[in-house]
């Protein structure tokens, strides 16, 4: 027996190898990243993984190869499913041979996300199972379990692990090799070919497979009822440990039921768990999935029971659920005293929201855009993207005028140009992001004669999401090289009327291209080339000379977090600097020098 | 033995590795382990805190509020950021090096280690100060805070561990090429006592 710390995406990874994966697709975003990963790093070589250039593309490469019999896993976050969603709502009816897990992993808080959108409803919409593994550990085993689901029933199963379970780590046992079977290899069949009257008959099909997986669930080890009491808890994934944990510390009756399968429901396990109680408290992240089933079931079977949660206010309806909100809920719940909060008089501290790092060529790119248009004295109006530059929002850059999500940068100025034409229309979008939603509104623009310019912030990476390979970066996640897909290329292959490529560290040429992109008139772009601090070496790192009159003007202009005031002086913390060598060009009096490491 | 401990620091300090290494360390003397941390939007220049608790089967991963052994903060604010976790005889470690966040600079927002560190005295647990950026020099390298802050812990029997434990985890689970500077770094830490007694540290 062996004992591992891992996290608990490196479990999930880990579980899945272990349960034979094959295939493995994806697309990064936070939470799930790791997943993928650790599958490419740990494996013997035998799997195949890749990073998709969206989610789509991966779940239905995924669903290819599970086609043929072999096991296959596509990732993605909770966001990446509504990518995805055309071809899951069309495969669930279609169904698969090998077993295929789709994870997505939900972002309660939500702390990196642009929703909170719970992937449960995605289950319950497209009728497919859905597990929700409550520790590191379980996730371990539960991988393999929906892996054998899947090819019990022939349908893609869900895997909807959140935030406290992908980036907690615990101790977890690695156990030896599930036995699976051979690939039969893809079978030529009418089956996998959605035409309308199949589709009516497999929707009925799924419909009776849901009674049948709602069986199984209520018999799964996942789903447990613990202690006994004319009171009931119900805890769901990753809000089962600190439920359990502070009915320890408690000496009340209860009886806790463990939902980590919410759909199809359990709800033989849960009439058995509501049998004589008087009131139960459900709590879940996110949306009240598993209240409602309850709430439901108690209609079905005529039983007067009060559940309580989010719709009764019980407990908040959004955000991520800490030990203390937990604590709080069951406390009331039970009419216990709640014990007093180490009240420990603050002091008052400055915040510290993330920001673009020090040298980040993202801030000189921004800047030069701003700086041109000031000079031109240009009205415009900057849609952002998803991507580290989406921190381009703060202060004192200000430069993301909208987000919505991936590749709207540049379809959302489409449509305010088509409103107001009296300012200029600048989006701003990722090497990624270009090449997983970008394209297809570039073609848009180009073919529909709209007049807006793209800048590309092409930093040689997808850096948001710790710098995994796409198209323009010339790796794969076999560690292969491969022939790079120039951005200009595709740009001019859409017919884009106007292409300068800029190096947005060298200041004047950077200002000099964004003026002539947007005095082009139809769909112009930049691109701005210049890696990741992340995956370089600084050259230079920047120092304030003797002259400096300490007006403050970098600091104020770009926010460089290598730079502070010190005794009214701006000063360079030379451990931060990457030398970028912006400042040097924002300072009136030549007081910042740059020298060699 | 049962220890919850939190770590508190800015992106980029090594917060997450310091807290790998204390729950590998953990798992070597047979304990079972969990950890929470928070990563991904954290980049750079965000906070990040990373929970620690031994012996935690049956736990949350996340430490509750006031049930904090042990603070061990890579910066000043950011231990007094998460005072509240601490429990009333919980123990502090920090580093007094500030790293003023740009929007305080910005905002003109006054930042002063002094104040920090009058409020973590004022306080009647035990505090233990230390000149990170000096040790650091020390240890020849700017990038090994982590390690050296959890040399001093062990000197200080913040934690339930060895000298010897701590190396054997260091060697297991870093690249080859870091061990030796992190062996100085754990070393530098466990003797820090030998270049800046408490109050030199302030």
């Amino acid at each position: 027996m062996k004992i591992k710390l891992l996290m608990g995406n490196e479990a999930i990874a880990q579980g899945a190898i272990r349960a034979g994966v094959k295939v493995v697709s994806g697309y990064p975003g936070t939470p799930s990243t790791e997943v993928l990963e650790a599958i490419a790093r740990d494996n013997k070589k035998d799997i195949y993984v890749e990073w998709s250039v969206n989610e789509k593309v991966a779940l239905e490469v995924a669903a290819g190869a599970a086609y043929t019999g072999a096991r296959s896993l596509v990732t993605m976050k909770q966001v990446g499913l509504n990518v995805a969603s055309d071809p899951l709502m069309s495969l669930a009816y279609i169904g698969v041979k090998g077993g295929m897990v789709i994870l997505v992993a939900d972002d309660p808080g939500p702390i990196s996300s642009q929703t909170e959108q719970d992937t449960r409803h995605f289950a319950r919409f497209a009728h497919l199972p859905i597990f929700d593994p409550s520790t590191p550990e379980e996730a371990y085993d539960m991988i393999g379990e929906a892996f054998a689901l899947s090819e019990k029933f022939s349908t893609p199963v869900l895997f909807r692990p959140t935030t406290q379970v992908c980036h907690a780590c615990a101790s977890v046992e690695i156990k030896e090799a599930i036995e699976i079977k051979e690939i039969e290899g893809f079978i030529k069949d009418p089956k996998w070919v959605i035409f309308p009257k199949l589709s009516y008959q497999n929707h009925i099909k799924i419909i009776e497979n849901e009674t049948k997986i709602s069986e199984d669930f209520s018999k799964s080890i996942y789903n447990q009822i613990i202690g006994a009491g004319t009171k009931g808890i119900v805890a769901c994934g990753a809000s089962f440990l600190p439920a359990a944990e502070i009915l320890e510390y408690l000496p009340n009756d209860v009886r806790l039921m463990k939902i980590s399968t919410p759909h199809p429901f359990p709800e033989k396990l849960a009439f058995e768990f509501l049998k004589n109680l008087d009131e139960v408290l459900v709590i879940e992240e996110l949306d009240p999935v598993v209240e409602e089933n309850l709430l439901r079931m108690c209609g079905k079977m005529g039983l007067k029971i009060h559940i309580k949660g989010k719709l009764t206010g019980d407990l908040p309806i959004a955000g991520k659920y800490s030990y203390e909100i937990v604590r709080t809920a069951i406390y009331r719940f039970l009419g216990e005293k709640l014990p007093l909060d180490n009240q420990a008089e603050l002091l008052q501290i400055p915040i510290r929201p993330p920001v673009l790092c020090a040298g980040c060529p993202h801030r000189a790119s921004f800047y030069s855009v701003k700086m041109a248009m000031k000079k031109a004295k240009q009205r415009a109006v900057f849609t952002g993207d998803i991507g580290c530059y989406t921190l381009g929002n703060a202060k004192p850059l200000d430069m993301v005028d909208t987000c919505l999500c991936m590749g709207a940068g540049i379809t959302i100025a489409q449509g305010l140009q088509r409103v107001e034409d009296d300012s200029k229309k600048i989006a701003f979008i990722g090497d990624s992001t270009f090449f997983h939603t970008g394209i297809s509104g570039i073609l848009n623009a180009v073919y529909n004669e709209t007049d807006i310019t793209v800048i590309i912030l092409d930093n040689s990476t997808t850096a948001m999401t710790g710098h995994q390979p796409h198209p323009g970066t010339g790796k794969t996640m076999m560690g292969n090289l491969a022939e790079k897909i120039s951005i200009e290329n595709v740009l001019r292959g859409c017919g884009v009327g106007f292409i300068k490529k800029s190096n947005p560290l060298n200041y004047e040429d950077a200002m000099d291209a964004v003026t002539q992109a947007v005095n082009y008139k139809g769909v112009s772009a930049v691109i701005f080339e210049s890696p990741c601090i992340a995956v370089i070496k600084p050259k230079t790192i920047s120092h304030i000379k003797e002259n400096c009159i300490g007006c403050k003007k970098c600091l104020k202009e770009i926010g460089c977090p290598a730079m502070s005031i010190k005794e009214r002086k701006v000063s360079i913390q030379p451990h931060l600097c990457y030398g970028c060598g912006l400042c040097r060009n924002i300072c009136p009096v030549n007081a910042i020098g740059g020298e060699k490491e | 033995m049962k220890v919850d401990c939190l770590l508190a620091g800015v992106g980029g300090q090594g917060t997450v590795l310091a807290s790998k290494i204390i729950a590998q360390t953990a798992m070597n003397s047979q304990s079972f382990v969990r950890t929470s941390e928070t990563i991904g939007m954290a980049q750079r220049g965000g906070c990040v805190v990373s929970h620690v608790r031994t012996d935690a089967k049956h736990c949350s991963s996340a430490i509750p509020k006031g049930m904090a052994d042990l603070i061990i903060g890579f910066e000043p604010a950011e231990v007094v950021r998460n005072m509240e976790f601490l429990k009333p005889k919980g123990r502090i470690l920090v580093n007094i090096n500030p790293i003023i966040p740009v929007t305080a600079s910005l905002e003109e927002v006054s930042y002063k280690v002094e104040d920090i560190v009058k409020f973590l005295r004022d306080i009647r647990n035990q505090v233990v100060f230390v000149d990170g950026r000096k040790l650091c020099q020390i240890a020849g390298s700017p990038k090994v805070l982590n390690v050296i802050m959890l040399g001093v812990a062990i000197k200080e029997q913040l934690l339930p561990f060895s000298k010897e434990e701590m190396l054997h985890t260091i060697q297991e689970i870093l690249p080859q090429k870091l061990i030796e500077q992190n062996k100085t770094a754990l070393e530098v830490g466990y003797c820090f006592e030998k270049y800046h007694h408490d109050k030199e540290a302030l």
